[in-house]
């Protein structure tokens, strides 16, 4: 890569990552971007212009060693780039695909200021994707065992990662899941289109590999409390039990028939593989022609409203009650929903629900305009005097997002949640308010995201390991 | 997966399994339910605990084939293993010793009234229990409730057996008859449920019913299951299965129960074509009172 200057590597475009047709895909579920060939991604390795000191690991929220494993992309190197990521990434295949880069690593890329910023995401991506492709994923040394016990609730990214962790430095390692399949959201919320699940199924068995027990079925409260599992000999437990409690939005008719909420619907297409009824058992509203109108604006409303397209919804639409620019889901996703012909409404409220023979027909609008900012920096909309009016649907989504799901809370009295139903952790220990509980995640932060859960894990596993050498400090 | 160790048919349709599931049976307490999947590619389905023993680590269930999966378990055998249990699940019933306490159970409602008659009876209850089915053979689990119940009235809609007429006819006459009913607990067709609502009503008797909306995870993360009580959504499977009978909207239960009623038709056109290409068919003649019976363990 010497042979290039510094100039020239800048006058490089961005690549752009090869992708099905907005026509073609909407008819599918395969996954809509291809992934980089070699060739391509070479061409945006080089693109890094190396700083000195880079800026985007700063916007990594664990810290990937970016510039370095760049490098070696663009040294052809990628066993050994893939081997610099899972230093700090456990699960690079899954984040390169779903990571906000827009507004993390890739916000804080130098060649940004200028020109486009290096596609992080998608090298990270490409580096991962080999490396499974080609070699499967390697399984680091385990270190001598110790003899200690973790049980870890829950199986989404924090409960994976940490358990990745855990079982390299010795300890043995159960997570305990309520449902029959592993990976939490990744494999019940977010769609194939855009994570295939056997990309989460390989991490799972990677584990599985090295030594981590799996119980599906066991909804810990109730199979199993958190008392009883350390009673039963595991000497440190993490609670990473996400968020899952959907929140609706509380208006007139929304216990009508055909109005889901977005975790309804999507496990229904996703865990149970609804969009391949009847051949699996599972059905789910049948979208076919019809009007499906999806309330929210975060990834989730985004994988609600482009699934419903693919069941063949004649209309779609995303309604949110801000504007554009407050979106919060990733920016590739509004891009590809707009591709596919999804109708974005701004600016509108839905005040109730009108059906007809216990079916939804219709939602009663009401237009909003941007007031002042609110707690979360983003211009609070209100309603408009008089703008009400009515939208003929057939089927309404709600993704407003989601709250705690209250069964640990009602089984462990002695664990310790803010008012929200989220778990009170010591930053800087993970520790709970319960002696040999640490928790992370969604079930900490709220609904958070993916990247942010994997570095809770990770740090959990590490507190836990100190924790486990000396349980009295 | 989960080894069944007995199979056997109580009525046409109504099939009870003896499932190994020592943590579920060490754990479950009347009212709860599990929610299993039969097989790769199978939906998830709510199902009550009818029964458990502890020291052989299993847990009875009794569903009546209505819908595609139950039509499919019911084909189940000894030795033939589920793929997914998982519970228990729910809150338990709210057990305390009102005095007299009536446990009505309608068809497979029977099974599911069971576990709590048993557990009335525990807490020092005078328990009487009114077991209804159409016709003498679809009335089930009349000598396990004769040995925790120290009243039995069973009741056939055709006069074949026991009291001639409804389960709720028979609970009016009981308490026309001046004897003090302190607490109903009443389990089977929304329509049933909801008739025995009417009926205690007015006497200001406490009663209970058990929900069976159509359920997916079974743990507060979806929402499906939500149903309307005291006029607030209410999550049935985390925050019931069972509520004040006389706070319940009936009537949309009932409307939700058939948001998949098309789907049905067409999983159960798939399954019956399957079917034909392996064996004969057993004809098995349903009433429109049956097909109404719960649709929990049909959705
Ligand atoms: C549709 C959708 C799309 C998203 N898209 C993105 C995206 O593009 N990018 C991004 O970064 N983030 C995205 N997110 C957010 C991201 O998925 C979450 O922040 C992340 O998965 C949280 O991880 P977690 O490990 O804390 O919990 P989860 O992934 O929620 O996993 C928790 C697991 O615990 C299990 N569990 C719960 N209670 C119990 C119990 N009592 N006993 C046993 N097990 C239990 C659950 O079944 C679940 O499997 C999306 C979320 C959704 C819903
Ligand atoms: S079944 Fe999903 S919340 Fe009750």
């Amino acid at each position: 890569m010497e042979e290039i200057s510094k100039k020239d590597r800048m006058k490089i475009p961005r690549q752009k990552m090869p992708e099905q047709s907005g026509e073609k895909r909407v008819t599918n579920f395969d996954e809509v971007n291809l992934g980089f060939t070699e060739e391509l991604a070479k061409l945006e390795a080089l693109r890094c212009i190396q700083c000195p000191k880079p800026t985007c690991i700063e916007g990594c929220p664990v810290g990937v060693k970016i510039r370095d494993f760049i490098g070696l992309v663009a040294q052809g190197d990628y066993l050994a780039a893939a081997a610099k990521i899972k230093e700090d990434n456990a699960l690079p295949a899954v984040c390169g695909r779903v990571c906000p880069q827009e507004v993390q690593c890739e916000s804080q890329c130098i060649m940004g200021k200028k020109h486009e910023a290096v596609g992080i995401g998608r090298l990270e991506r490409f580096v991962a994707d080999f490396e499974r492709e080609n070699v499967g994923i390697r399984t680091p040394q385990v270190k001598a065992r110790t003899g200690k016990k973790v049980a870890i609730i829950g199986s989404g990214p924090a409960g994976l990662s940490c358990a990745g962790d855990l079982i390299k430095m010795g300890h043995e390692v159960t997570i305990f899941e309520a449902l029959h399949e592993l990976g939490g959201v990744l494999v019940y919320g977010i769609p194939q289109f855009r994570l295939p699940k056997e990309i989460v199924k390989a991490e799972v068995e990677a584990l599985q590999k090295l030594g981590v027990n799996f119980q599906t079925n066991a909804v810990i409260g109730f199979t199993d409390t958190i008392d009883e599992l350390l009673q039963n000999g595991y000497d440190a437990v993490f609670v990473a039990v996400g968020a899952g409690l959907p929140y609706f939005l509380n208006i007139p008719g929304e216990n009508l028939n055909g109005v889901y909420s977005s975790n309804e619907f999507l496990t229904r297409v996703n865990l149970m593989k609804a969009y391949k009824f009847p051949e699996y058992d599972t059905p789910v509203f049948n979208c076919s022609n019809k009007n499906v109108a999806v309330f929210g604006g975060g990834n989730t409303a985004m994988d609600a409203v482009r699934t419903a397209k693919r069941l063949g919804a004649k209309k779609a639409y995303i309604i949110y009650r801000r504007s554009e620019v407050e979106l919060p889901a990733r920016k590739e996703e509004v891009h590809h929903a707009k591709e596919e012909g999804v109708e974005f409404l701004f600016l509108e409220n839905p005040i109730e629900f009108i059906g007809q023979d216990g079916w939804i027909k219709q939602a009663r609008l009401q237009k909003m305009a941007l007031g002042e900012p609110d707690q979360s920096g983003r211009r609070k909309p209100v309603p408009v005097d008089g703008s009400e009016h009515l939208m003929d649907i057939d089927m309404a989504i709600i993704a407003i997002g989601n709250g705690s799901n209250p069964i640990l809370q009602k089984t462990t009295p002695d664990l310790n949640f803010n008012k929200r139903g989220n778990i009170v952790i010591e930053e800087s220990t993970m520790k709970t308010s319960k002696k040999g509980v640490f928790a992370g995640g969604d079930i900490v932060s709220g609904g958070a995201t993916v990247i942010l859960a994997m570095g809770a894990g990770r740090k959990a596993a590490s507190a836990i390991n100190d924790y486990l050498s000396n349980p009295e400090s | 997966m989960y080894k069944i160790r007995s199979a056997e048919f109580l009525a046409p349709n109504i099939k009870k399994f003896v499932i190994e599931a020592p943590k579920i049976a060490e754990k479950r307490k009347a009212g709860q339910f599990v929610i299993i999947r039969i097989k790769e590619g199978g939906e998830r389905v709510p199902l009550t605990i009818a029964d458990s023993d502890i020291s052989e680590g299993t847990i009875t269930i009794i569903a009546q084939g209505i819908g595609k999966t139950t039509k499919e378990l019911n084909t189940f055998q000894a030795g033939d293993s589920i793929q997914d249990v998982v519970g228990p699940l729910g809150k338990p019933s709210h057990i305390e010793n009102f005095g007299t306490a009536v446990s009505i159970g309608g068809g497979v409602g029977t099974a599911i009234a069971y576990p709590t008659a048993v557990a009335l009876k525990q807490a020092g209850n005078h328990t009487i229990s009114i077991i209804g089915g159409r016709s003498r053979e679809f009335v089930i689990l009349e000598d396990e409730m004769r040995k925790v119940c120290d009243e039995v009235y069973p009741t056939t809609d055709d006069g074949s057996y026991g009291y001639h007429g409804f389960v709720t006819q028979k609970l009016k006459e009981l308490i026309d008859s001046g004897r003090k009913i302190d607490f109903v607990l009443a389990i089977g067709p929304i329509p049933m449920m909801k008739a025995i609502a009417e009926t205690t009503r007015p006497y200001g008797i406490q009663t209970m019913v058990s929900l069976n909306p159509i359920m997916v995870d079974g743990t507060g993360m979806c929402g499906g299951c939500r149903a309307t009580v005291d006029n607030k959504t209410v999550f049935v499977c985390v925050d019931g299965p069972e509520f004040d009978a006389h706070k319940v909207d009936f009537a949309l239960l009932a409307q939700r129960n058939k948001s998949y009623l098309g789907d049905e038709k067409t999983a159960l056109e798939k399954q019956t074509l399957e079917q034909k290409s392996r064996e004969e068919e057993k004809k098995e003649h349903e009433c429109n009172y049956d097909k109404m019976f719960f649709s929990k363990i049909s959705s």
